[in-house]
């Protein structure tokens, strides 16, 4: 069982970034009036960020790393470790976050290395820099979260369009005796490998003309190999019964019920998903809180994000206890408790 | 749960896409703009209202509500 706990390490700040450029699904041409209210009824998605060509994941991260440092005001040689979790990074070689050490100006003795999840991303992301900084008593980390999902997804797929925005997320941690212990329970099963996947690209199907070529798989789903698939329902039955059973175990193992919580942070995967999560956990309406109708799944980055967007004045103000589960893409997923004093959170980037 | 009160519970659901409403002998598929997110919907209910999970396979071997109604109350 994937559960335990770290202690010595607490969350300082937390920032974000989106592209300003806004995308309505109520503009989305290939849905017709009334798939276009269901789509929203169901998804929760009115609109949208969306990077232009030449803004990539690691430029709104940065942005979101500079807002916090500078806020933050301390030396930047304090700063030990730099993780940049993302399925989009700037280049199949070498590691984003390496180049991301450089620009933002950190030592070289900061290591830095990259972590390819995305949906569960900011949970396993909390769990390695923090067991890392508990670890080896590192004074400051930095977890850069994110992903730029629009530049795979096809335009010409209804299915998975207008469903993803792009952001890109900093959390700065330190290294303090005494702060509450970070339990986590961390899971998945790669039997669903092929639920949400671009099929080439990688080694298993490098790139050949084929990629390149797209294919209408059915009515208003058109995309090539080298586009995001994602086969909705599956997802569905997969959240729905591993993401409640799993805050079960969780809440037995921290000795927490979940009602003791003030908030309960769901990755923003599809607002139907989560109400039936957070239905079948009996979790009242109001400590769930949602990014996604303004800016749609935004992968790893949609629960940091939606701490900026929605519970930034309660995070810098005052002391709030989050239980926190991500979950998607691997398939993978965990759940992670966070507690947040009076935190640096600045208001939302636009880049 | 008898077939009609599962019924009212569907056309909850449906208010504004089916105002007409439904019968046991409906073939969902054949409603108009039936789509995968109607199918959503109804899972969604299912798995809240029964804790049962339906699976797309599922729901693909299935015509009318009233099957859809079987399926469901013999999995509680």
């Amino acid at each position: 069982m994937s559960e335990f706990s770290i202690n010595n390490v607490c969350v300082l700040g937390v920032a974000a970034a989106v592209p300003k450029q806004v995308v309505y699904n109520n503009d989305y041409h290939l849905l017709s009036e009334n798939e276009k209210r269901l789509l929203i009824k169901t998804t929760g998605v009115e609109e949208k960020r969306a990077a232009p060509k030449g803004i990539t994941t690691s430029d709104l991260c940065f942005e979101s790393a500079i807002e916090l440092l500078n806020q933050h005001g301390r030396e930047r040689e304090e700063i030990g470790i730099i993780i940049f979790v993302s399925q989009s990074g700037d280049y199949y070689l070498p590691a984003t976050s390496i180049i991301l050490q450089d620009r933002l100006g950190l030592p070289k003795t900061c290591m830095a290395f990259d972590v390819g999840l995305g949906c569960s991303g900011y949970v396993y992301g909390l769990s390695i820099i923090s067991a890392m900084m508990s670890a080896s008593k590192i004074n400051k980390g930095l977890l850069l979260v994110g992903d730029v999902s629009t530049a795979t997804c096809s335009f010409e797929d209804k299915s998975t369009f207008p469903l993803f925005g792009d952001a890109g997320t900093a959390t700065l941690l330190e290294y303090k005796e005494d702060s509450s212990a970070m339990h986590f329970n961390l899971q998945n099963d790669g039997s669903g490998y092929d639920k949400i996947i671009i099929k080439d690209g990688g080694l298993r199907n490098l790139v050949s003309k084929e990629s390149l070529i797209k294919k209408t798989e059915a009515k208003g789903i058109t995309r090539s190999p080298l586009n995001v698939s994602l086969s909705g329902m599956d997802i569905f039955n997969f959240s729905v019964t591993e993401v409640p059973k799993t805050i079960r175990e969780f809440c037995a193992f921290s000795k927490k019920d979940i009602q003791e919580y003030d908030y309960l942070l769901l990755h923003q995967a599809n607002k139907l998903m989560n109400e039936t999560i957070r239905k079948k956990l009996k979790v009242s309406k109001d400590k769930v809180p949602y990014s996604i109708q303004k800016f749609g799944n935004t992968s790893s980055a949609s629960i940091p994000l939606t701490i900026v967007t929605e519970l930034r004045e309660v995070c810098s103000t005052s002391q709030v206890s989050m239980l926190l589960s991500g979950f998607g893409v691997g398939l993978s997923w965990g759940v992670c408790n966070l507690d947040l004093n009076k935190i640096i959170c600045p208001e939302l980037i636009e880049v | 749960m008898e077939i009609q009160e599962f019924i009212k519970l569907l056309e909850t659901e449906f208010e504004e896409e089916y105002p007409d409403g439904v019968t046991p002998e409906t073939k969902f598929r054949e409603l108009e703009d039936w789509s995968s997110m109607q199918a959503l919907i109804v899972t969604a209910l299912i798995e809240v209202e029964f804790e049962v999970t339906m699976t797309a396979t599922d729901l693909s071997k299935l015509e009318t509500i009233r099957d859809l109604h079987e399926m469901v109350m013999s999995r509680i």
